[in-house]
């Protein structure tokens, strides 16, 4: 039988997409600016159809682009208002310039982006290229396993976004999350705004008996000072995120951190992953537990701001770790995730985990079952040294000439 | 897949509702208690084009997200595609196939080469046809897949599959009753 978490709450059979789009109705910011995409494209189109059924009483911007989605948020984010918009893949490459233009200006707008391999070739399916290309933009980013936690990362990421002063976006896979119907325990409409409370900010634009100026030239005299309490509030927000993680749960009986950890406190092997791929993971760790091998996961929910010194010291004891990367950085070195992992570890000075870098799911290509249990053998073998690791990135089911 | 996961995988022709016979079923069998998943082939659809659309229904909550390989069911809407779509993959010896179609039970086993007792028929086109006026044999497969499955409380099923279609036609009753008449009488007429 479905168990339900919370008392108050109730359950529905909704798409990542369609819980998306209710975590925005419940939110109800003051602005949201998008254009369509797949397959993001569903969350704004229900979306906006709240707002012409006179559901919420957000304004909604129809743009012509990502481009002018994001500068339109922006302009409403500085203007005062709860801004907020989605995208994906094509989408979030239009936005660039823009993005690091709303860190910037530290405008807490929030965002649902759906993970979508970035073209050439074009491919609409999951993999995390869009969201680790921004990586370093000075947005906070959140990943989703599934619809729950899509949904309940939304309502938390409006929070830590306002608190961090610092824009924040909520991911999820496309198609394996965004399409999938699945039970989520959707909370009702006032208890999400009583934990998102109502929009407060410090200073604004349309605050006109307090004028400011925002976005003015900043030379060799005040820039740096500015790009530092830019990475600054970006350390500082992993408290944010901590506290908010902590309220969330008094309030819905949910526990957040910055990640997962699924049988990992004994294990000698185990994989770090992020998405939804955690959850084929999850399935081979209890199968490979049930023959006694001591396998497990750590499965990232925050990357930005990475948690570096708590992963450094929650993979210390493991054997030997495989950091798996749904997407390439071509950087003729190694991939996002497994750079941050190794570089955590090695700045913390725990030198014992052997760590070895997988790519996967590119474009949406299948990662589960047999495949995931070879990632666990070699880990095996290299952790008991019966096998050297390559020192190379490996790349999962890939026909390679 | 885990032990008492049922997984299921509708085959059909883009606009013939494999996506929506997937989605209903899957919320109906919610209300029965039961975890569910209800996903379609990822990918751009074109009308008429094969398409295919899954279900995973479980006691327990339902973590894995991947393709399904090796389906319990395959639930066939449109009976042209078993020359052109390898619809038995993976099933093995035990998957069960719905078919809508004409045809018995035998001359079906014969055309897709797997044992008899694998197959099950119905002629969901005729069903709509009578119940909704048109041949849209998604919800009359949605009942015969929950008389094969035969754990499924077919009476809650119903009540679900109501609310959700009245709230969606309220000004259209006539659309309710007819999808509801076309899901049990497939129920009832499904045969091995």
């Amino acid at each position: 039988m479905i168990k339900s978490m919370y008392s108050k709450g109730s359950l529905v059979a909704k798409t990542g997409n369609e819980i998306m789009a209710e975590a925005l109705r419940q939110i109800e910011p003051d602005v949201v600016a998008a254009y369509p995409i797949t397959p993001a494209t569903e969350i704004v189109q229900i979306f906006s159809q709240f707002v012409a059924d006179g559901v919420v009483k957000s304004e909604y911007v129809a743009v012509e682009s990502e481009h002018s989605a994001m500068s339109a948020t922006i302009a409403a984010s500085a203007a005062g208002a709860r801004a907020a918009t989605s995208t994906s893949s094509q989408g979030l490459c239009l936005m660039w310039e823009m993005l690091y233009i709303a860190s910037g200006l530290r405008l807490p707008i929030v965002m649902a982006e759906v993970n979508r391999a970035i073209s050439a070739p074009i491919n609409i399916n999951a993999d995390h290229s869009d969201t680790m290309g921004a990586r370093d933009t000075g947005w906070i980013q959140i990943y989703s396993e599934d619809s729950q936690e899509a949904y309940d990362n939304m309502i938390q990421a409006t929070k830590i976004a306002e608190k961090a002063k610092l824009p924040t976006l909520v991911a999820m896979d496309g198609f394996i999350t965004s399409h999938c119907m699945e039970v989520v325990e959707a909370y009702s409409d006032t208890d999400v705004k009583a934990f998102v409370g109502e929009y407060k900010p410090e200073r604004y634009l349309l605050d006109v008996k307090n004028p400011y100026t925002l976005g003015s030239i900043d030379l060799q005299d005040y820039y740096f000072e500015h790009r530092y309490q830019l990475a600054q509030a970006m350390r500082d927000a992993k408290s944010i995120i901590l506290d908010v993680a902590e309220e969330f749960k008094r309030t819905f009986w949910r526990e957040y951190g910055f990640y997962e950890k699924y049988m990992l406190d004994d294990a000698e092997v185990a994989i770090v992953v992020i998405g939804s791929t955690a959850g084929n993971v999850k399935v081979v760790v209890k199968e490979l537990r049930e023959k006694g091998v001591k396998a497990g996961l750590l499965k990232i929910r925050v990357y930005r701001p990475f948690p570096k010194e708590q992963i450094a010291k929650d993979l210390a004891h493991v054997k030997a770790v495989a950091v798996i990367d749904r997407s390439d950085s071509c950087s003729g070195a190694f991939p996002p995730l497994y750079c941050d992992v190794v570089t955590s570890l090695y700045s913390a000075g725990i030198l014992n985990p052997k760590i070895l870098s997988y790519i996967y799911g590119i474009g949406g290509r299948e990662f589960c079952g047999e495949q995931i249990i070879k990632v666990y053998e070699t880990l095996g073998k290299v952790a008991f040294g019966l096998e050297k690791p390559s020192g190379e990135v490996e790349y999962i089911n890939v026909r390679i000439k | 897949m885990s032990a008492g996961m049922i997984e299921i995988r509708w085959h059909g022709r883009g606009g013939q509702g494999a996506k929506t016979a997937a989605l209903l079923f899957a919320e109906a069998v919610m209300a029965t208690g039961m975890y569910i998943q209800a996903f379609p082939e990822y990918g751009p659809e074109r009308m008429g084009a094969p398409v295919k659309s899954f279900n995973r229904v479980s006691e327990d909550p339902i973590v894995i997200h991947s393709g399904i390989k090796n389906p319990n069911y395959v639930v066939i809407l449109d009976s042209s595609l078993m020359k052109s779509v390898p619809i038995t993959d993976g099933i093995g010896k035990t998957g069960k196939v719905i078919a809508n179609t004409s045809l018995s039970a035998s001359e079906i086993a014969k055309e897709l080469d797997i044992d008899i007792n694998q197959i099950y028929v119905v002629n969901a086109s005729r069903i709509a046809l009578k119940t909704i006026g048109k041949d849209i044999p998604n919800t009359p497969m949605l009942g015969a897949l929950v008389k094969v499955i035969g754990t499924l409380d077919i009476d809650d099923v119903l009540k679900n599959i109501k609310a959700k279609l009245t709230a969606k036609f309220r000004h259209e009753p006539g659309i309710v009753e007819g999808n509801l008449a076309s899901i049990k009488m497939a129920f009832d007429e499904v045969r091995n």
